[in-house]
């Protein structure tokens, strides 16, 4: 890699001013994921309006018409729980396989670089929802996995791309002279990866994570329609009981919607605190 | 005779790529132990990448690298144990932004020597003091000037008590007004005996220190000597117009 012209022409890219260190000032949005609010000292900016819309409007319908809405919710509310767990066990499991993506499409080893690439092309390939069930399948006729594992194992194979790439670009991002640096002080690629590559790389990802979390957790709805009893699987339950179709989805939209928006927050907040602190 | 301590033996490098670059041709030096040479030479003239190949950043195309007489070119060399001995300073100083100033000197010994983590710390505060920078050892890279960085990067590298030390072009991204306090910190260091082979465009500076000059165009070492007889009786025309230049 030391006198790799590809990296060589990167660099330039990006650090400009060598005397300017670089700070965590760099963001890299892969996803779909919900758009991080951005600082705006205007009270009513738009996360606060479609964040107070949001309740307002469940309030209302709990208050002024509580007699589908509040069987309704308490149906749906008990979802969260499972949609929360899938996604945080995906995620974590995401997480790994990520980080051996992208390890592997930054390596120079052949072999490895192949075989995470050839994942990342296959996975960004294939719609989401027809991966997750063949997945899904696969394991159970396969492995024998079923339900919420089986779920969790396809959520992270497929986000684990995502997530692969991301680390690839964080790891990317970190100027070429830390890496010489560290090698020139006689430690090995391996020690230079993880005292000094690393540690800079999930600074700049971590706000990344943060937004495929987020969308994961939207995207676990597509498993419902396979195993979950998540809180979009509850509400079609429901409305085959019940009939009440635009009802529970509106509430189910209020859930999700009120869900991703604090996450987002949360987000948001991470983010400014990792810049202002250096 | 004094003993070699870096002997480059015809060395060639070619960046390979869509047009070929011959950025180093037949190349041969010494640098003997406690000596300083500069390189000087206009941009693109091949320095860097000569500088770079003998501690491996880059692998040369021919020709030998003889570092206390172990042939560092050859494929079976132990490249870290080379580059444990070789201290290297950037132009852009390449300090670690998440660790602070004592860290950064301490990391290298720590890791790749196995030493312990309160007594490195104590040999890297020696350092700090001795390149002036006791009071920031505390401090991250991003809170200090480009000279006191530079002065860190000094420090990181000698930490692993390197018996070579590298530069290439160590004040070349600073503010004229920090340019003295890292040219101090090498006079000092040339002057305690290390063995330096220096990449600048501080003729000033060269004068003083140096032992030897080499003038080094398109990739190839045009001449070499003394201070005086480089700067003030150069042989090459090409010598004379790159001095006229840039003095
Ligand atoms: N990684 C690389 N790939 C391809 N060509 C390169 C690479 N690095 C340097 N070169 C080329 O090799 C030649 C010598 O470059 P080098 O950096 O050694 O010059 P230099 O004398 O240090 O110049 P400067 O004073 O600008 O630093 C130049 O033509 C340069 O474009
Ligand atoms: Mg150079």
């Amino acid at each position: 890699m030391e006198a790799s012209p590809k990296k060589v022409s990167f660099s330039k890219l990006v650090s400009v001013d060598p005397r300017s260190p670089k700070k965590g000032n760099i963001t890299i949005n892969m996803t779909d994921g919900v758009l991080i609010p951005k600082k705006d000292t205007h009270v009513f900016n738009s996360w606060r309006t479609t964040f107070l819309g949001a309740i307002v409007l469940l309030a209302c319908l709990l208050i002024f018409k509580p007699d589908p809405y509040l069987q309704i919710l308490k149906v749906c509310a008990s979802g969260i729980p499972v949609t929360f767990e899938c996604t945080i066990f995906a995620i974590i499991g995401a997480i790994f396989i990520g980080l051996f993506c992208g390890l592997g499409s930054v390596s120079k080893h052949r072999i490895l670089n192949r075989i995470s690439g050839v994942y990342v092309e296959l996975i960004r390939g294939i719609p989401l929802l027809v991966q997750l069930i063949f997945i899904y399948y696969a394991l159970g006729k396969i492995l024998h996995v079923e339900g919420l594992l089986a779920s969790i194992i396809s959520m992270a194979i497929c986000f684990g791309a995502y997530m692969g790439e991301i680390v690839r670009s964080g790891i990317q991002a970190i100027p070429k002279g830390q890496m010489e640096a560290a090698i020139a002080l006689g430690m090995s690629r391996s020690q230079a990866f993880v005292n000094v590559i690393l540690p800079q790389a999930v600074k700049i990802i971590l706000p990344s994570i943060g937004n495929e979390f987020i969308s994961m957790l939207k995207d676990s709805s597509l498993v419902s329609t396979i195993a979950l009893s998540d809180i979009l699987r509850r509400g079609r339950e429901y409305i085959a009981r019940t009939f009440l179709s635009l009802e529970t989805m509106l509430v189910v939209a209020l859930i999700y919607l009120i869900i991703t928006l604090m996450l987002s927050r949360l987000v948001g907040l991470m983010e400014e605190r990792l810049n202002s602190n250096g | 005779m004094a003993k070699s301590k870096i002997r480059i033996e015809n060395v060639c490098k070619t960046y390979e790529g869509k047009n070929e670059v011959h950025a180093v041709k037949n190349a041969s030096l010494t640098v003997n132990e406690g000596e300083v040479v500069v390189i000087i030479g206009p941009s693109g003239s091949g320095k860097s990448t000569l500088l770079r190949s003998v501690n491996k950043l880059e692998f040369i195309t021919s020709g030998k690298i003889f570092i206390d007489d172990e042939e560092v070119s050859s494929p079976d060399c132990d490249i870290r144990k080379v580059r444990e001995n070789v201290g290297m300073v950037f132009q852009s100083f390449n300090l670690f932004p998440h660790l602070s100033v004592l860290q950064n000197v301490s990391i290298a010994p720590v890791k790749v020597k196995h030493i312990d983590r309160k007594q490195a710390e104590a040999k890297s505060m020696e350092l700090l003091k001795r390149v002036g920078l006791a009071d920031k050892a505390n401090s991250y890279p991003n809170q200090l000037s480009g000279g006191q960085q530079q002065r860190v990067a000094i420090a990181r590298a000698l930490a692993m008590d390197p018996e070579i030390m590298l530069f290439d072009e160590p004040t070349s991204a600073l503010d004229p007004e920090m340019i003295k306090e890292v040219l101090d910190v090498m006079l000092n260091l040339a002057r305690s005996g290390m063995t330096m082979l220096i990449v600048t465009h501080e003729m000033g500076f060269a004068r003083a220190a140096a032992d030897k000059v080499i003038f080094m165009d398109s990739g190839e070492i045009i001449e070499q000597g003394t201070p005086s007889e480089v700067f003030d009786h150069p042989q090459s025309p090409r010598t004379q117009e790159f001095l006229n230049h840039i003095l």
